[in-house]
Order: C-alpha cells, then structure tokens, then sequence
C-alpha cells in the first residue's frame, strides 16, 4: 500500500507544464500593508475608474484599509457617488466599445481573474508601437485595445524583441526608454505594486478576516479533536 | 428533571414507537464489523458533506438571484454585502469539491475491499446511482455563480447531447429551452439544482443504506461476520454502530473539518481547481475563452471524451460526429454498474487477492489520474510528437492510451480475477 501511495506522487512530477508568452513578474503586494493599500486605492480612482468601473465593491468598504468614510469621501469619490455607493463608470458599454474597439472590463474582480503577478506585469509593460490604434502595445497582453494609463508617470517606452527560436530559446526582449515619466523606474514599481495589491483586495475584502477566522477555526478544531479522540478511546477500549 | 425527560420520552414512546426501534435498528444494534479501517470513514463522511451542502446551499438561496443578468452580481453580493456571506459561498463551493474527494475514496474503498460482491450489488447500484445523480447536481450547480466557465462548460456538455443522431439537435435545445445556454437554461438548472435533483439524492442515499444495514458492513478481510454469531445472535465480530462508529466517525469527522478548513480558509480556490480564475469573468455568449476545461472531478471522463476521434461515415453521408466520443465516455460512467458481475474472484479484499487484481487496481487508479490530470490542460500541453508519428498531439496519445487502459480494466476483469491466484480468507476478522 505505502509502494502504491507513492506511486502515486509521481504522477503530478509530470504534469510541470509550460506556459508560452512573456514571463511574468512575481508581484511584491502585502494584504496587510494599508499604506500600500491606500496608495493604491488612489491610483485606483484617479487612472483607473474613469473607464473601468468596480460595480460590485462600495466606497464606504474601504474603511478595511484603516479610513475613515470622511476621509474617503473626500479623497477617494471623485465623482456625485454616495459612501455607501458602489464604484460604478459613467463611461457606457457602448461607449467604451465606440473608443476602444471592446468595453473595458469591471475591474472588481479582475485579481481573481489574472491574477497578481499577470497585473503587476502587465501595467508594466505596455510600449510605444505606431501600428496599434491607440499607438501603444503591451508585452504580456499583445494587441491591448487599452492605451497606456499610466503613461505620464512611466513615461514612453519601446520594446524590440529579438527571436532566437533557431536556437530553441525564449525571445529576448529589449526595452527602451523614448521619454521619462515623472516617476523613476523604482518609483513606478512601487505605483503599479500599490495598484495590484489595492486589486487583489477590492477581489476579495475579506480575504483578510478569512485568514484570521481561519487560523482559530483550526486551533478550535484541534482542541475539539483532543476530546473526540479520547472519547473514541475510552469506548473502544474493550473491544479486541 | 430527568425523570420529567423520561416520562416525556415514554410517552413519545407509547405513540410512536417506530422511531426507538428504527434507531435500534440502524444504529444502536445495528453490528458492524470491528476491524473497520482508515477507509471506512469515507462513507459517513459522504453524508456530513452532504448536510454541509444542503445547508450551506439553504442559504446561498437566500440572497443568489437566478436571472442571467443579475446572477454573476448576486454573487459578488453574497462575497461582499451579506454578512457572512463569503464563509457560506466558500463552505458550499469547497463542499463541492469535497463531495467528490470523499465519494471518490469511498469508491475506491469499494474496489480495493470488494464491497461491490456478493451480497452488496444493490449497494454498489444504489451507490452508483448516487454518484451520477451527484455528478448531475455538480454541473447544474457550477452554471448559476455565471461566469466564463460556466456558461462554456454548461455550453460543452450540452452540446454533448446534440451529438445524438436524429433527435440531438432538439434534445440539447429541450435541455437548454433556448439556442444558446441563456437565462431559460440558468432557470431550470437553478430549479433542479436546488429542488430536484436534491430530493433524489436524499431518497438514493436513503436506499444506499437501507440495502447496505440490510445486508451488512463488508470489511477490509471481505469475510461475511454474519456467519460467526454469538450466543446471543449478533456477529461476535460485530460492535452496535453506536457508540462504537459514531464516537469514532466523530473524530473522524473533525480531522475531516481541519482539512475542509484548511481549504475553505487559506486556498478556497484551490489553485485554480476549486473555483476556476476564468469562472470569475462574467459569462460572455460571444467571447469563447482559449481554454474550456471542466471542473477537475469531471476531467477523467472528459480526457476520454475528447480521446476519441471524431468519425465520419462517407458512405452514409454522415460528416465527422463526436458521438462516438459521447457514447464511450457515457459506457465509461455506465460500466461501473456491472462490476459486481465482472469481477469473479472468490475472495473480496484486496488482502487475500493475487498479484493480477491488485496490479490491476494500481493501474486504474494511476490511469483515472493522468486522464484527470489531463483532462485539466489543452491537448496540446505536452507539445507534438515528430512528423515520423503524423505529428499527433503528445497528450492526445497519452489520454488514447489510458482510455483503452481504463477500459481494460473493466472489460478484462472477468478472465484476471478469475486466473488470478487468491490466498485463502481467514474465518475471523483480523485486527
């Protein structure tokens, strides 16, 4: 039986699959750093919700990131929205579809959906290319219909992307600088990882409590156990 | 007081005596064997997820909204604005994963005991019955959270059902109620995954009981207990379920809660096989994603669905049809309930078995792994095989290898169990 069990752990050993395309960066986010959460909501609503919308997360949530609703009222609605309001667009579906060819997408749950590393990449990576509708191209989402949003704080960039498959090995890509942003590169990290980790948590705000709950859950469960087991052990201890 | 309790209880007694008898029946005299294994939590541990379900699902309704428009929203609603709400959306999504772990080793418990032979067929049926019912449970349930991969998935499967020569077409369109999968569909699955499908569930599990309590426990000795009885008539190899299964289910049950926590708390989506990422874009009727693959615990049969080629008949004007593919993967489901009549060996556990069953089982349980592992990742995940073999897609031909493998396993059990070289069962139960 032991023999067979692993066995059985080989399998999954094969399944290391490779996926194509650019490599993506791993996302540096901390759920409990509310400066980097704050930082990020306001990244957030000053870029982002103009176009993209958070329809299903309300304003008057964000007092998870340590604000209160004054302060979020007054720093973070930039619109006519109540507290209590959800962050919807004024931008419409047909709109959208008018200036970028697709609607952007509701963002509440797009760090569920692409996850951090993929956005932390992505907004890291769009380039200047005059082939594109809106004049840029992004490396980890080739052919975005979105424009660089982000663009004056990183400025514009270039990508030229030297194939080597002859030698069966990745492209190598070869980035440019053609006009600086306001922020260094360190600095536009730090935005960009701000941003995603404000992302992940508008995905799921009670991630946090979700972990803490989670960790008495278990504590519980082992204490409840003790006494199980030695119930358990007390009736079954004349059988033979 | 307590005598008050006991004279309450007298006269409940006196009026309906049935239920003292029923639990005597079913559990304080009902005589398990002693020697139940690891293995055997599994069965009681299938009904706790079950009650999970049904009650984590109570509430779900309470605040989820069946309306192709308003479905996706509701919950997102139910993740965010009701209180609570996340711990009972997660409960029942990761319940549903755990349905199947359980009922998976709990079958499995089944092939390597012989707990499906001679006198427990009904049981095996009954059992089998529920896991087709439960698989039915799942997928209607996967289409209400409304996104990407249930819209598709709920698209895939259907279009299964229009594969059928004849009355395909109108079959998949009865089943969806439109020409796509679209609000109707999301109705009726909401109907049955709630209403219908649940009450079949409880009167199948009901007779997986009343047949498996009639006949009696198997064991991992396979030996019949009833057949050494005590003076006193009950199975001197036998214990009352209660207290003796109960207090141990019980603890049972709790190392069972740390795992589903564990899950529910820290990885509810399970890297990806819990909750898909793609399940958390709103469904799309015009944009097909690049990959469709089905929750993980529909994957083995879905890696043999696609494993079969696509056949045309020219000569009958027949174009290429995936029903073959449809109708192997139905007989793959199918086929389990003829396994009390394909396996003839005389002994049931896998203790007293020979070397061809038990390698055998191995193989099966590897070949149900890859063609599950498989079935998760595009055929084209392990890339081409060169020109010399037509350029054929790697896990294609791994997953045709492995079908004919899971086949094998079913259809050539009557000549292995029967040439294999058993060792002979003991009289009694060994500890």
């Amino acid at each position: 039986m032991k023999k067979f069990l692993l066995a059985l752990l080989v399998v999954p050993a094969i399944a290391a699959a490779s996926e194509a395309g650019y490599r993506l960066d791993r996302a540096p986010i901390d759920p409990h750093d509310q400066l980097s959460l704050q930082a990020g909501a306001r990244t957030f609503v000053n870029y982002c919700l103009n176009c993209h919308g958070a329809q299903y997360m309300r304003y008057n949530r964000m007092t998870d990131l340590g604000l209160t609703e004054a302060q979020i009222r007054d720093n973070l609605i930039l619109t006519d929205a109540k507290v209590g309001d959800t962050m919807k667009v004024a931008l419409s579906v047909s709109d959208g579809k008018a200036m970028f060819g697709a609607a952007p997408p509701d963002l509440t749950v797009v760090g569920r959906s692409r996850g951090a590393d993929w956005l932390y990449t992505y907004l890291r990576t769009f380039y200047r290319d005059d082939k594109s509708p809106t004049g840029w191209n992004n490396a980890a989402f080739p052919q975005v219909a979105m424009p660089h949003a982000l663009w004056s704080l990183q400025g514009e960039r270039s990508l030229e992307v030297v194939s080597h498959a002859e030698h069966h090995a990745p492209p190598e890509y070869k980035w440019g600088q053609l006009s600086p942003g306001t922020q260094t590169t360190v600095q536009y990290d730090t935005t960009v990882r701000d941003l995603v980790n404000f992302l992940v948590y508008v995905g799921e705000p009670a991630a946090n409590d979700r972990k803490r709950i989670g960790i008495v859950a278990l504590f519980a469960l082992v204490f409840v156990f003790i006494f199980a087991y030695a119930l358990k052990k007390e009736y079954w201890k004349d059988v033979k | 007081m307590a005598s008050r309790l006991m004279a309450l209880w007298d006269w409940f007694d006196a009026r309906m005596p049935s239920v003292a008898e029923e639990f005597r029946k079913h559990a304080s005299e009902y005589y398990a064997p002693k020697n139940f294994n690891f293995w055997y939590f599994f069965g009681a541990l299938s009904l706790i997820v079950l009650v999970i379900q049904i009650v984590s699902g109570i509430f779900l309704t309470m605040n989820y909204k069946p309306d192709a428009n308003l479905a996706f929203g509701s919950v997102e609603y139910i993740m965010r604005d009701v209180p609570g709400g996340w711990l009972i959306r997660y409960v029942h999504s990761t319940g549903a994963s755990a349905f199947f772990v359980v009922v998976y080793l709990h079958m499995f418990r089944g092939l390597l005991y012989g707990s499906f032979k001679q006198p427990r067929e009904l049981v095996w049926i009954f059992g089998v019955l529920i896991y087709l019912t439960l698989m039915a449970e799942a997928f209607m349930g996967y289409l209400l959270p409304w996104g990407q991969m249930s819209y598709w998935g709920a698209q895939v499967i259907v279009n299964l059902f229009a594969t059928v020569p004849f009355i395909g077409p109108d079959l998949a369109l009865w089943i969806r109620g439109d020409y796509v999968v679209g609000d109707a569909t999301l109705n009726r699955f909401f109907a049955l995954h709630v209403i219908a499908i649940p009450l079949v569930l409880l009167g199948l599990v009901s007779a997986h009981l009343l047949a498996l309590h009639d006949v009696g426990s198997n064991n991992p000795d396979g030996v019949e207990i009833k057949k050494k009885k005590g003076p006193d008539g009950h199975p001197l190899d036998g214990i009352p379920f209660h207290p003796y299964y109960t207090v141990k289910d019980l603890a049972g049950a709790v190392v069972f809660m740390m795992v589903f926590c564990a899950v529910l708390f820290f990885v509810p989506e399970m890297g990806g096989y819990f909750l898909e990422y793609n399940n958390f874009i709103p469904a799309d009727p015009l944009k097909t994603p690049a990959h469709i693959a089905p929750v993980w615990y529909f994957t083995p049969y879905y890696s043999i669905l696609r494993a079969v080629p696509p056949i045309s008949i020219e000569w009958l004007g027949i174009p290429p049809t995936q029903f073959p593919g449809v109708m192997v993967m139905g007989i793959a489901t199918l086929i389990l309930f003829f396994l009390p009549w394909l396996d003839r060996s005389p002994v049931k556990s896998i203790r007293y078995r020979g070397i061809l069953y038990k390698s055998a089982l191995a193989i099966f349980v590897v070949t149900f792994l890859v063609l599950g592992y498989l079935g998760t990742e595009s055929v084209t995940v392990w890339g081409q095989f060169g020109p010399w073999l037509g350029s054929a897609d790697v896990a294609t031909v791994v997953a045709r290898i492995f079908t004919l493998l899971y086949f094998a396993f079913f259809f050539l059990m009557p000549w292995y169990t029967l040439i294999d070289k058993c060792k002979p069962e003991p009289d009694r139960v060994t500890m």
